[in-house]
């Protein structure tokens, strides 16, 4: 490695290359990396270290710096190429863009970064494709009465001005699931074992005899993945589960949400955000199949190889919310449904057509689905929404028998 | 042995452990080794995450140590634990004697009643340089570990609360692997130097057979990889089989003494290479017969 190729010349009098690669890292972090400073004084320390005699060995030592999950490559190697071949570009593109603004160069850096960054953005990521959902807000402070009345209201019946109440309603709901035994233990003057460590310091400390101290396993809720239907047949209730989801995501951690109709597109990221309406613009903007057709073998099949090893891991409880009402007519949900029965700790199943009296699963979809799932229930309004959280804050029955019953009528 | 000093070197040292690298994992590899980082890696099963620190202890001549995560993981089982039986007897004989109180305590907590777990042993000085610490498949344990490795991995010191601080004069080699079951924290990983290892390309995979199965008949290695290489760009399997599965399968088909892959052989063989029933029952037969026509004539076409 010779002094002249190194970066190290840019310590002394502010070489081009320092210069750039702090340009590089910003318009990596306008494009979306989490880039920092320190993350440039990394990236300059190892271009130090590495040399820059070649090409790849550059990309990669600031691939090694920069990157820091799988998948920013793609936008790390897009990023690299346009910016390295010619830095100028960007400069040229402002240039010829808006000829008559003339702007101080840092704010002429911001700018250009943020062009990149659209230039970088996949076709179908972009927002704009879709107008945003209208939302209607109201503020509706709920009475007792229309609390009850609406309680039993089915969503699919409910006027817009309801709908909002029972959103409203809707916010304010957690989801208490029962908690799992994890290995770490917390004192716990009734617990089962003795804390050797705090028995020997109080002892040190009292003198006398040995006290002993107990401690217990610690108890945490299990990590809960929703995957929901937003196909036609489910439109009308879709709206309102994602309020349900976004409540719930806000107010545990280890919530993972999935929608699908055609396609699986997960959400968790976007219902993160506190504020609904922030959310659910965000969720608008990702999501391409809203009340189109259902393809519930194959979005299944998708995720169960590129999620559940993911989001499965720590005995997740499922939440599949659908009608069961598939395009393919069933094909290909068995197989899926039963390696998603076999990755999570719990399966269940909610339905909106079981509010109907005698009904039956009937259809192919149905059908197929049934056999794999631990539980079987409605959900179509609020209090249907509320047994749920009741019945997920106990421990339930036995794998697979809270669905018996239906097994044997379908 | 003493570090690599380029990329170059670098890619030479694994050769030399056997271990066949693409020239990207080396520089990431090379600097984690010369600016003293974490080298961080994620990949699917099988693709050589942990092998490389293995490969590293052993061509660098140091000692290997081994943190496997699991949920739960906590501070007695990964960094110390005070050894609970020996103090009481110090205690007792304490007692029987006519010691003085107040230097009991300092006695029972030194370093003699310490039972030294992998990160606590990671620090300590070593006769041949640091020890190259694995921390494997890191996405195992739970958030709070992950939170208390920050300390351990930015500033390579543990803190006792009954002794003090530990400070390692020399950090440790330190490779972290995870296979992505769930993400890692971005703090965590801010400090490390990242490298997805994909699966191998058929060339390069050829390479790893060569060194790994040397054993195998060369036709018979040109196939086994096609037909792996057929497995993972072709199907909807649940599981992909890895580099190791690979290997795997080639010692398997040497000890049966095959040369050339037949329908039989894979049939019977195919649990080495799939380790899912569902997938398994996918591929074999028809599909497998089929699979292997297209390899025997692709192959065939390119000499």
């Amino acid at each position: 490695m010779e002094g002249a190729q190194t970066p190290a010349a840019a310590g002394g009098d502010g070489g081009r290359l320092l210069e750039n690669v702090m340009y590089f890292a910003r318009t990596l972090r306008a494009a979306g990396l989490p880039i920092g400073p320190g993350k440039v004084l990394a990236a300059v320390e190892a271009l130090r270290a590495v040399g820059i005699e070649s090409r790849s060995d550059f990309y990669w030592t600031l691939h090694a710096v920069f990157v820091n999950r799988r998948d920013q490559r793609e936008l790390f190697d897009q990023a690299f190429h346009i910016f390295w071949r010619n830095p100028k570009l960007l400069e040229r593109m402002l240039g010829m863009m808006l000829p008559e603004v003339v702007l101080p160069d840092q704010q002429k850096g911001e700018e250009m970064s943020r062009r990149l960054a659209e230039a970088l953005k996949k076709p179908g990521e972009g927002e704009g494709d879709k107008p945003p959902e209208e939302e209607i807000e109201l503020d509706a402070a709920m009475t007792f009465s229309e609390r009850e009345v609406l309680r039993t209201m089915d969503f699919e019946k409910m006027s817009a001005a309801e709908i909002e109440t029972a959103k409203t309603a809707i916010r304010r709901m957690t989801l208490p699931l029962a908690d799992v035994r994890t290995r770490r233990f917390a004192p716990n003057p009734h617990g089962s074992r003795t804390d050797m460590r705090a028995s020997f310091r109080a002892q040190l400390r009292s003198g006398g005899f040995m006290a002993l101290k107990r401690k217990s396993q610690r108890r945490r809720p299990p990590p809960l993945v929703i995957i929901c239907d937003i196909s036609g047949s489910m439109s009308r209730y879709s709206r309102i589960f994602l309020h349900f989801m976004h409540a719930v995501t806000n107010d545990r951690d280890r919530v993972h949400t999935f929608l699908f109709g055609t396609r699986l597109t997960n959400i968790t990221r976007f219902l993160r955000y506190r504020d609904i309406d922030i959310a659910l613009d965000k969720v608008a903007g990702v999501v391409e199949d809203w009340s189109g057709g259902t393809r519930i073998g194959e979005t299944l099949g998708e995720f169960n190889r590129h999620w559940s090893r993911r989001v499965l891991g720590q005995g997740a409880i499922v939440l599949l919310i659908t009608d069961g009402l598939d395009r393919d007519a069933g094909i290909g949900i068995g197989a899926e449904m039963d390696r998603l029965h076999k990755s999570c700790r719990r399966l269940i199943w909610l339905n909106p057509l079981l509010r109907y009296e005698g009904f039956a699963p009937k259809s192919l979809g149905m059908r197929a689905i049934l056999p794999h799932v631990d539980e079987f229930k409605p959900i179509h309004n609020l209090e249907s929404l509320s047994e749920l959280v009741a019945a997920l804050s106990r421990p339930g029955p036995r794998r697979l028998e809270a669905a018996a019953a239906w097994r044997e009528t379908g | 042995m003493s570090l690599p000093g380029s990329v170059s070197d670098t890619l030479d040292l694994l050769k030399r452990g056997n271990y066949i690298a693409d020239r990207s994992l080396a520089t990431a590899v090379y600097l984690a080794l010369s600016l003293g980082r974490p080298l961080f890696l994620e990949g699917e099963a099988g693709v050589g995450k942990t092998e490389i620190a293995k490969v590293l202890a052993e061509t660098l001549g140091r000692r290997l140590i081994r943190l496997q995560c699991y949920e739960g993981l906590d501070v007695t089982s990964a960094v110390y634990e005070w050894n609970y039986p020996r103090q009481m007897i110090e205690i007792r004989l304490a007692e029987s004697g006519t010691e003085a109180r107040d230097t009991l305590e300092e006695e029972i907590f030194t370093d003699r009643f310490l039972i030294k777990r992998p990160l606590l042993q990671a620090l300590e000085p070593a006769i041949d340089g640091p020890p190259v610490l694995l921390i494997d498949e890191l996405d195992r344990t739970d958030e709070p570990f992950e939170a208390y490795l920050l300390e351990v991995l930015s500033d390579f010191q543990i803190t006792i609360p009954e002794t003090g601080t530990i400070r390692a004069e020399h950090p440790p080699i330190v490779v972290i692997t995870s296979n992505r079951t769930r993400e890692i924290h971005d703090a965590l990983k801010r400090r490390c130097f990242y490298y997805w290892i994909d699966y191998p390309t058929a060339a390069r995979e050829l390479e790893i057979l060569r060194v790994k199965a040397p054993g195998a008949a060369a036709a018979l290695s040109r196939e086994v990889v096609a037909f792996v290489q057929k497995l993972r760009a072709n199907h909807d399997l649940f599981k992909l089989p890895g580099v190791a599965e690979t290997i795997d399968w080639a010692h398997a088909l040497t000890q049966l003494d095959v040369l050339a892959l037949t329908p039989e052989a894979i049939n019977d063989t195919l649990g080495v290479l799939l380790k899912y029933q569902d997938d398994i029952a996918k591929i074999q037969g028809s599909e497998a017969e089929r699979l292997l026509s297209q390899v025997k004539a692709e192959l065939a076409a390119s000499g």
